[in-house]
């Protein structure tokens, strides 16, 4: 590892929020790379793992999926070496796993394991001190970080005294990720870390760790069997198949508009096209132009404008540019346009809601097109039915390299 | 004194003193009050005895045990050849020790003490060895993936979560180990086992009475001092049942 001091305290600096995937000097993150890593358990006589090869950069989140039992628990304990190489290699950062003292190697890596583990007899803040204690931090640095992760992962300082018996579920889990980041670990292996939760739960912790790791930027090697979760989580999925064989490795939305192969078409789901469109936001495609009109105004210009508009609807906006309705296009015969809309914008989509979002609103509603608002509720553009159904056909699955003409 | 009732001439004279009166002894109570004040100095003895025997025999039993469960937990291989000797030990009624062990130590209160602690041992490293392994495997891997070496798991996690029921078995060792040696005088052991012979060779039940509660508030005060000190010692089982 060739990073300074292995344990700055973590900072939560919303100025670099949008630098995720950067490693630097303040946030540390480690590149992992499996060479034909192989994992064969004794006594089996087929591999657990089978000649993996995968390169994780730094800063990003990694999803290992697969049905149950394919290997993903066995490919990412190979990294601290809780599961001993069979043939192959890992390196982190250039450096072999495998010439480092496994307690060592494990106390740099942060690890959330799959059921949890937090010591039952140990407080919650005495449980987020274990690692800090294995490296002889003083105490008033323990205490400071162990506060500080008790906020970030919204615990609460005073839960700090409370043992595990007395903690939620999800509590739970938050005291579990908060222990694996203890030292500002560069790399997080977390296995199936929301696994145990209830489903609204685990959106909000999954929520909060996105906007956690916006700021400290780890590499995360993710394991779930959900691939919803993955999609979500990952900046990069890696889909396993029986006997630990990598099937494909890809961006999420490589991975949806161009499974490898079969086992991968089944695994992600026949709702593929659905899934993609939850990974765009509004603002990541064209939307279309509406000829706007204000009050007042000459039915001239609403034909001037009509001309570079993408629907021939005029859509009434009020002098800030708030949308206040759609007009029908023969009301604008010589008169000007009125003050009141002919009916009102239903729905009314936010920028910040994905495609998904959005086409399930015109679906409830039942209509073909939809005004998108800013933050601020000025007018964005317009959502289609249309401008959907060709995202989804052009299947390289990146939106901005669409193109919506009328 | 006249009128004793009873005697099978393995009593002095002397142990019916009874300065109070009252006509007692005379009666043949069940239980004599002032009989008892007047002989408390003549169970002093045996009951410091009784003392040293569960004592020693607790401790040494636990300093075994526990070091042989551990041991037996981190070689796996070991555990079921100790498993299979302390049965043996299990199965051997703890009377019959005594005596398989007099030709051995010939008689006294190293046989005892020797015998007494066997029987703890074997409830005792049942219970570490139950202990250590029921620490939830999740602990353990958890354990392992944030750096801890073998000793520390054993040290920081693994007996402290086995406490509990390492406090159990010391409990059980102790409350029985307390009734056994009573038996220690058949080795010549002493202990308040002489007062209850004496006692259950005359009618005059009183002394027995003596002995054996002395006995019984001994194990009640044993028990009770290695609750509380479980307790204290896992508080997060306290507070979270
Ligand atoms: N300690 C072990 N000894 C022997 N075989 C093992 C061991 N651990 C796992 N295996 C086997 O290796 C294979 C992969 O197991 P692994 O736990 O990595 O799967 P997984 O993808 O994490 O599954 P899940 O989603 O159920 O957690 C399985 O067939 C499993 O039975
Ligand atoms: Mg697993």
């Amino acid at each position: 590892m060739t990073d300074t001091g292995d344990s700055e305290p973590l900072q939560a600096d919303p100025g670099r929020e949008d630098d995720r995937g950067r490693s630097g000097n303040e946030r540390r993150a480690s590149t992992v790379t499996y060479s034909e890593a192989t994992k064969r358990y004794p006594g089996s006589d087929t591999d657990a793992v089978h000649e993996l090869d995968l390169k994780i950069p730094a800063g990003e989140i990694c999803v290992l999926v697969g049905p149950s039992g394919c290997g993903k628990t066995t490919a990412m304990r190979m990294v601290n070496r809780t599961v001993e190489i069979t043939s192959g290699d890992i390196e982190i950062d250039g450096a072999s796993v495998l010439d480092r003292d496994p307690a060592e190697l494990r106390r740099e890596i942060g690890y959330v394991i799959q059921q949890i583990g937090l010591f039952p007899h140990r407080t919650v803040a005495e449980n987020i001190a274990t690692v800090p204690g294995l490296l002889g931090w003083e105490k008033d640095r323990t205490y400071a970080r162990v506060r500080e992760l008790l906020r970030l992962t919204g615990l609460g300082e005073d839960l700090g005294d409370r043992y595990p018996g007395q903690l939620s579920g999800g509590q739970q889990q938050r005291v579990g990720v908060a222990r694996a980041l203890a030292v500002d670990p560069p790399l997080m292996l977390m296995d199936e870390p929301f696994g145990a939760i209830d489903p609204i739960n685990r959106t909000r912790l999954q929520n909060e760790f996105l906007r956690l790791q916006a700021t400290i930027g780890k590499t995360v090697l993710f394991v779930t069997h959900d691939i919803d979760e993955a999609i979500k989580m990952g900046d990069r999925i890696a889909v396993l198949r029986e006997g630990g064989r990598l099937a494909q490795y890809s961006t999420p939305l490589e991975l949806l508009a161009k499974p490898a192969d079969d086992f991968v078409r089944d695994f992600v789901g026949s709702d593929r096209p659905l899934k993609r469109l939850s990974l765009i936001p509004m603002a990541g495609i064209s939307l279309w132009q509406a000829p706007v009109v204000r009050a007042g105004e000459t039915a001239d210009s609403y034909r001037s404008r009509l001309e570079s508009a993408d629907l021939p609807y005029p859509l009434l906006v009020d002098g800030e540019d708030r949308v206040l309705g759609w007009l029908e296009p023969d009301a604008l015969d010589g008169a000007p346009v009125p003050s009141v809309p002919a009916s009102p914008a239903d729905p009314v989509i936010e920028i910040d809601s994905t495609l998904r979002d959005g086409l399930s609103q015109l679906l409830e509603s039942g209509v073909q097109f939809a005004p998108v608002i800013e933050s601020d509720g000025r007018l964005a553009g317009v959502l289609s039915i249309e401008i959907i159904s060709e995202f989804l056909s052009t299947g390289d699955g990146s939106p901005l390299q669409d193109t919506v003409s009328p | 004194m006249t009128g004793i009732v009873v005697a099978t001439g393995q009593v002095s004279e002397d142990f019916f003193r009874d300065r109070s009166g009252g006509g007692c002894i005379e009666e043949n109570r069940l239980f004599c009050p002032g009989w008892v004040i007047e002989n408390a100095d003549r169970y002093l003895g045996p009951t410091l005895e009784h003392l040293l025997l569960v004592g020693s025999a607790v401790i040494v039993g636990f300093g075994l045990a526990f070091w042989l469960a551990v041991l037996a937990h981190r070689h796996r291989w070991l555990s079921s050849p100790f498993l299979a000797a302390t049965g043996i030990l299990y199965t051997i009624p703890s009377i019959s020790f005594f005596f398989l062990l007099l030709p051995l130590t010939g008689r006294g209160m190293l046989t005892a003490i020797i015998a007494l602690t066997a029987f703890s041992l074997q409830i005792i490293f049942r219970n570490v060895a139950t202990g250590l392994r029921n620490v939830p495997d999740s602990v353990r891997t958890a354990a392992v993936g944030m750096g801890l070496t073998g000793r520390q798991i054993l040290w920081r996690i693994e007996i402290p979560l086995a406490l509990p029921e390492i406090i159990a078995g010391l409990r059980i060792a102790t409350v029985s180990t307390v009734a056994l040696a009573t038996l220690a005088v058949f080795a010549n052991g002493g202990g308040l086992g002489g007062e209850i012979i004496v006692g259950s060779n005359i009618t005059f039940k009183t002394g027995i009475i003596v002995a054996g509660s002395i006995a019984i508030v001994m194990a009640i005060a044993f028990d009770g001092l290695l609750l509380v000190a479980g307790k204290i010692l896992s508080p997060w089982k306290r507070a979270t049942p």
